[in-house]
């Protein structure tokens, strides 16, 4: 029964982030690139997304992680564990800033747009998931003691 | 051209961030779409079958927000070239970077990360050049 109910919260919040992703236009690449063409006719629409977000995330989460034990239909807390600032964190989000930028494309927006049926966000996916699996040849680079 | 869209933004924020709290405190996830969606490779070994149900709901998720008179841009106007490097990129970025938009800017710095922190305001600082370069030095393929 616990898993029936952790696999529906799961779906439903799928279906949610979709619904929000939607709403806030992000799965529009037009907004992205006008939110980040900061020199030009700037649309700070995502910056009211995130936050927005943030302003309901951080107090909700403060208050629930000190008053729940574990989660309400799992046994424990999945959080990451590193802490570590190193050169595979600023590397890789900055090479993902590069694609997002020329893209205008993330994830979330990439599995949302495929309903759309539009050849370009399967070819997106595709080249996302062939990325996915060259990092682990990127990340035997980065990690090399005398780089 | 798009506009600044106030109450949608804010609206679609709320959302994104009730579908983060519900997954944390649900079922314990991290709602980060680009670890979910490479986890799904181990689905067999590792049993995690809310990896492919969180996925299913984002393709389905259209249909919902149609109900209620949201949709999906009717068109892409990215090139080719841009599809491919730029998923290419987003691929190996999110995966050596550990986290995307969603996971970083969000869950992670929602948990105050210093990590989430730092890596989106990386990722923001280079997508802002990168977009600021194919505008000024490549006019001819100005994006937005």
């Amino acid at each position: 029964m616990t898993l029936f109910i952790a696999l529906s919260i799961a779906l439903f919040c799928g279906i949610l982030f979709g619904f929000g992703l939607i709403v806030a236009q992000m799965v529009n690449p037009n907004k992205i690139f006008n939110f980040l063409n900061i020199t030009g006719d700037w649309d700070p629409s995502l910056a009211f997304v995130m936050g927005s977000a943030l302003l309901l995330f951080i107090p909700v989460y403060k208050l629930l992680k000190k008053k729940l034990r574990q989660p309400l239909f799992a046994r424990v807390f999945n959080l990451p564990i590193a802490t570590l600032i190193d050169r595979r964190l600023i590397i890789g989000a900055g090479l993902f800033g590069i694609g997002w930028g020329i893209s205008g494309i993330c994830p979330g927006p990439a599995l949302v747009n495929i309903a759309s049926g539009e050849p370009k966000i399967i070819a997106f996916i595709f080249a996302m998931v062939l990325g996915m699996y060259i990092s682990n040849y990127v990340n035997i680079v980065i990690s090399q003691p005398n780089n | 051209m798009t506009e600044l869209a106030l109450f949608d933004s804010i609206l679609g924020g709320l959302i994104l961030s009730s579908s983060a709290l519900l997954l944390l405190f649900g079922i314990g996830k991290v709602c980060g779409i680009s670890g979910i969606f490479y986890g799904l490779k181990n689905l067999h070994s590792s049993g995690e079958y809310w990896r492919i149900m969180f996925i299913l709901g984002l393709i389905i998720s259209p249909f919902f927000a149609a109900l209620f008179g949201f949709s999906l841009p009717s068109s892409i106007d990215v090139s080719w070239p841009a599809i491919i490097v730029g998923g290419l990129l987003v691929g190996i970025g999110s995966r050596v970077g550990s986290g995307c938009t969603s996971g970083h800017g969000i869950c992670g710095i929602g948990r105050l990360s210093a990590r989430s922190i730092i890596a989106t305001i990386t990722f923001m600082s280079t997508a802002m050049i990168t977009v600021f370069i194919v505008n000024n030095v490549f006019p001819s393929t100005k994006l937005g």
